[in-house]
């Protein structure tokens, strides 16, 4: 048994999804490797036969997400032939998931250097394209037809907590457009994304900026937004992440590998749980897989100081935080913002939350714990529990 | 009997057969299953059905495998459906058109004999119920010796009796046997009858139709295993199979109790409850074959039956005809309506809202003069949500989105965002045309302007709007949330969009539309005045009450007038007679006697469990001092020829665009029966339409052979 360790963490700027988007003419599979080699740039003493496996999600693997693009992408980016690799679905929380599995099998030492992370290309591949759900879903009414549309689930959020108002959304979206920008400004983004070319109607482009941000938002701007979900609806396209193309990677270790490879990990997997809701409100997810995670690891809810949460939607977060009684300002929450600013690229997201906790646990020794944790499509919860490898003891 | 003896019937081509494949099963233990999958080869859209070429079939597989069973090659033989069905029960398209009653005698004895041999085969028979079973479906499986039932089939019911049949392939031998009498008597006449109640698998396992229930995920394979168990010599307990005791005793009484509860609900006009009763009564005692021979002769007479062409036809209008409404523009052209407006927070506009919130799932705003009404309806609505979730109807998700959705104002500005505003203000020309003059200036051009009037001019109504195209008639049927018509009026001016509109959010409330045109009572209350006036004039003529009941009892209406009208109210029904009367007073009657009974309160007098026992001996006080000019029979022939003249006036004037429009309106907004086809098939048949016009409604005839 050994401690697995978040290294390091790498991304591609975000893209919007669609004709419109910088990468529409970008392959999925090119983004992943152009962020896998960015990553072990970074870790030039690391040597890549020493990769023991690499873990790639996506949501929908057919065309240039397919065909096991964990092996497709570690031979278009070159590593050596002797490193593995597999695909994972875990829809938006692919990449956590990839983490979590790759991180386990560090544990009982049977990896000791592995890359994990996800991409989507939202554009190509539009959520439940090309799926054939089982008749028997709505032959036996197992699942409302509305649950496989996202919106809709987090319009339910807002049926099941009349507390949870539209107007709190907004404000929520506001501030996290506001934080992103802020973190901009400092350049705390930057700092971890891989540049990408992409050819575009008007020429080459090198991207290196996220392209969703939105930071002028408004609460009076948002307020009469079309709620395309339903008539009378609270959700808009300004409350809910956008639709995103992009990619993400992580390098994890275990403590032989550390040691050996004179790596300097950021925070270290303490634990993690995946929970099942009822589909139709998936949004709720992260509440019962974060009560197991901290459970299973013996720790409370006051023990965290950082929160990173994807927020798929502005309600889904509220009704996190309202059920663990943490103000919808509080400091402690994506403290540089989050999905909603820098979109959503499904399998991709569960990266760019650790890679942002990580770098903030590097800015604040004072805080022990932190969890990164996401709502899932069909209903489930994914949460990790990380520990700050900078943590200092001290109080702020 | 050999199969050859039912050749004529092979004649028929366009029949979509239902195949029989067969597989064989190794089980477990050893032996042999031989499974029937009984196909037709289309998706779900086209459930498999039983005609005469699949049955055919399904007897020569089953012959061919009785010689295996005989061989000792087959222990057991099952029959399942493909995806979803079992099967939906004999092909009534082709039961509809035979041309002789000696066609459907044949028919029906090809069906005993093709079933029957599941009952007579050498090996254990199964049926495994995978899917919709309905009426010859389900008796397929009741035919075998034993029955599984998946925990997802949808649907499983004898209908027949709703369609004016009974179920003659065995169900009404085999059933009873099966179940015992008060079961039997549920699913086969009490279910049909109350609109075809069907039975969810659960209830199928409960009352013994099925001896195993299993899952759906894998219900072939555990089926399969326990036919094996029962091959093997287990025996499943039936509980409910009735003993000597049931059958002397309690058989007998059951069925009278039966009869004399059908007797006041329906009548005795119609002919397949009764005949459906009667067999189940013989069945208690006696052979099968001499069931199976009753049925026959039972089926045979039904099948020949005007009631049963009646209901035939009213089946397809309710199924076919309503979901393509005549003279509907094309649905292209509808306005998405995203917010509705309901003027008026009274008992009518708040189920308006609620059904609008429920059907519609769009923000729902209601005003009225005073803001203590608009909180009331708002109450209302809120209280009969709650009422839904704890019933267990409504989710408290969906409780609280319908909830949020619901507002209320007294500043009409509110409705400037509305798509569709209907009213359901007091019935007066000008307080409507007020209403509609103070709403125009505040919606937006294209939103489309509803009345909910049952006797003014749509048009009328119009006149003071700047834009009259956006105006048109939506007319519900009290209770509303129960009454499955919608009456369109589409007035002179209504355009396109309007009426696009209008039939789209009817269909999404899931209501049956017809349109209309502008004409005083539209389609239902010109009639039901018509025939409530009359009803009234022979009262003021003198003739008693019961007698007057009684002469209009040969048309089989499910309820006497007297009833009808206190149903709808007595105060609403002389609203009806008199603006009815200002339509035109040469036809339709009007009289002051039922003012005096609207306001002394009722006619009838009734028991503790509120059913009719008698007539109010100061009713007939009020009604009294007539002298009498007509028989019973002349008040029953003047009736039908009066209404078969309005009925054919009403064509002439377009007020609807068929007699088929007709008779949905009276089926779905008056509960007319089935086995009168609404009214147009019966006034045929008793010449009423043919003296008065010289022609018939429908040609040719709708009637039995």
């Amino acid at each position: 048994m050994q401690n697995t360790y978040f290294v390091d963490g790498v991304r591609t700027p975000f893209g919007k999804a669609g004709e419109k988007g910088v990468y529409w003419n970008t392959r999925a599979d090119d983004l992943i490797v152009k962020s896998m080699i960015g990553l072990l740039d970074r870790h030039p003493n690391l040597p890549k036969e020493s990769i023991d496996d690499v873990a790639i999600a996506a949501t929908t693997q057919t065309g240039d997400q397919g065909l096991t693009i964990g092996r497709t992408s570690t031979l278009l980016a070159g590593l050596p032939l002797s490193v593995p690799g597999f695909a994972i679905d875990r829809m938006c929380a692919g990449a956590m998931t990839a983490v979590t599995m790759t991180g386990s099998a560090i544990g009982v030492s049977a990896y000791d250097v592995v890359l994990a992370g996800g991409v989507e290309h939202m554009g190509r591949h539009p959520m439940g394209d090309g799926a054939d759900p089982n008749p028997r879903f709505i032959a036996e009414r197992l699942v409302d037809p509305e649950a496989l549309n996202m919106g809709n689930t987090a319009e339910k959020i807002h049926d099941r907590f009349p507390s949870l108002t539209k107007e709190r959304a907004d404000a929520f979206a506001v501030r996290s457009q506001q934080r992103a920008a802020a973190a901009y400004e400092k350049g705390y983004i930057q700092q971890d994304l891989v540049t990408i070319s992409a050819t575009t109607p008007e020429g080459v482009r090198v991207v290196d900026r996220d392209e969703l941000l939105r930071p002028d938002s408004t609460i009076e701007g948002m307020k009469d937004l079309k709620t395309p979900f339903r008539a009378g609806g609270r959700v808009t396209a300004g409350n809910a992440s956008p639709l995103t193309d992009g990619a993400t990677i992580s390098l994890l270790a275990g403590d032989q590998a550390v040691k050996q490879y004179g790596l300097k990990p950021r925070m270290r997997m303490v634990g993690f749980a995946f929970a099942g809701v009822e589909p139709e409100i998936m949004g709720i997810g992260p509440i019962p897989s974060t009560e197991k995670a901290l459970r299973k690891v013996g720790l409370g809810i006051s023990d965290i100081g950082l929160f990173e949460i994807n927020e798929a939607f502005a309600v889904q977060v509220l009704s996190f935080l309202e059920h663990f009684k943490i103000d919808d300002e509080d400091k402690r929450v994506n403290v540089w913002g989050g999905a909603i600013a820098f979109g959503h690229p499904l399998a991709s997201s569960g990266v760019r939350l650790m890679n942002q906790l990580s770098r903030q646990f590097e800015m604040r020794p004072d805080v022990r714990y932190g969890i990164t944790t996401m709502c899932i499509g069909l209903g489930m919860g994914g949460t990790v529990i990380w520990e700050n490898e900078f943590f200092d003891g001290k109080k702020s | 009997m050999k199969l050859d003896y039912f050749e004529e019937l092979w004649a028929n081509q366009d029949e979509v057969i239902t195949h029989s494949y067969v597989q064989d099963v190794k089980l477990q233990s050893g032996k042999t299953l031989a499974l029937i999958t009984l196909d037709n080869g289309k998706d779900h859209t086209r459930p498999s059905t039983l005609g005469p070429l699949t049955l055919k079939e399904f007897s020569e597989t089953v012959e061919a495998l009785e010689v295996r069973a005989r061989a000792g090659e087959i222990h057991g033989l099952a029959v399942t459906g493909k995806p979803y069905f079992l099967a939906a029960g004999a092909d009534l398209s082709k039961a509809g058109n035979l041309a002789s009653s000696r066609a459907g005698r044949l028919f029906v004895e090809l069906g005993h004999f093709a079933l029957g041999k599941l009952g007579n085969f050498p090996v254990p028979t199964f049926v495994f119920i995978n899917g919709l079973a309905l009426g010859g479906g389900l008796e397929i499986a009741l035919n075998a010796n034993y029955r599984t039932v998946n925990k997802a089939a949808p649907a499983i019911a004898l209908p027949e009796v709703f369609l004016g049949l009974l179920p003659g392939w065995g169900g009404a031998y085999l059933l009873p046997n099966l179940i015992g009498i008060r079961n039997s008597l549920k699913v086969i006449i009490e279910n049909p009858l109350k609109q075809n109640r069907m039975l969810s698998p659960e209830e199928t396992f409960k009352l013994g139709i099925a001896d195993a229930i299993f899952e759906p995920q894998r219900f072939i394979e555990d089926s399969v295993a326990w036919a094996d168990k029962v091959i093997d010599g287990h025996k499943p307990a039936r509980k409910n199979k009735p003993g000597l005791f049931e059958k002397l005793v309690l058989w007998t009484p059951a069925v009278s109790i039966a009869r004399k509860m059908l007797k006041q609900k329906i009548g005795t006009v119609p002919l397949a409850p009764y005949a459906a009763l009667d067999l189940i009564d013989k069945a208690k005692f006696g052979s099968k074959e001499a069931a199976f021979k009753r049925e026959d002769e039972e089926l045979e007479k039904l099948i020949s039956s005007d009631q049963f062409r009646a209901s035939m036809y009213a089946f397809n209008l309710v199924q076919k005809h309503a979901k393509n409404p005549q003279g509907a523009p094309d649905p292209k052209l509808a306005i998405k309506v995203q917010k509705v407006g309901i003027v008026g927070a009274g008992l009518m506009a708040s189920q308006f809202a609620l059904l609008f919130l429920r059907r519609l799932s769009v923000p729902v705003i209601i005003t009225d003069v005073s803001q203590e009404r608009v909180d009331k309806g708002l109450a209302y609505v809120r209280s009969e949500l709650d009422k839904l979730v704890e019933k267990g109807r409504l989710s408290v998700d969906d409780r609280n989105r319908y909830s949020g959705n619901l507002s209320g104002t007294l500043d009409l500005k509110d409705f400037a965002s509305c798509d569709w505003v209907i009213e359901a203000v007091f019935e007066e020309m000008k307080i409507k045309q007020e209403v509609f003059t103070r709403i125009e200036e505040v919606v937006r051009a294209d939103c489309v302007l509803a009345t909910n009037t049952s006797s003014l001019s749509v048009d009328e109504i119009a006149k003071v709007l700047k834009h009259p195209e956006r105006m048109v008639g939506f007319h519900f049927f009290n209770p509303v949330a129960v009454m499955p018509l919608l009456e369109v009026v589409k007035a002179p001016k209504s355009n396109e969009v309007s009426i696009a509109t209008a039939m789209k959010v009817a269909k999404d409330l899931k209501k049956t539309a017809v349109i209309t045109s502008d004409s005083t009572g539209f389609v239902v209350n010109r009639l039901l005045g018509y025939l409530l006036g009359e009803a009234m004039r022979a009262v003021d003529e003198g003739i008693p009450f019961e007698e007057v009941a009684d002469a209009i009892a040969p048309l089989g209406l499910p309820m006497n007038p007297f009833d009808l009208l206190e149903l709808v109210g007595l105060q609403v029904g002389a609203h009806v007679l008199d603006s009815m009367h200002g339509f035109s007073s040469e036809r339709f009657y009007k009289t002051e006697s039922l003012h005096k009974l609207a306001k002394y309160g009722k006619i009838r007098t009734k028991d503790s469990k509120g059913n009719p026992t008698g007539y109010d001996p100061e009713a007939i006080k009020i009604v009294s001092g007539g002298t009498r000019k007509r028989t019973k029979d002349q008040v029953f022939e003047q009736l039908v020829e009066g209404l078969a003249k309005e009925i054919r006036l009403m064509l002439d004037e377009g007020v609807v665009q068929s007699a088929e429009d007709i008779d949905l309106c009276m089926i779905m907004g008056a509960g007319w029966p089935f086995h009168l086809g609404g009214i147009t098939p019966y006034l045929d048949r008793v010449g009423a339409s043919q003296k008065v016009s010289g022609q018939s409604f429908h040609n040719p005839m709708i009637k039995g052979v």
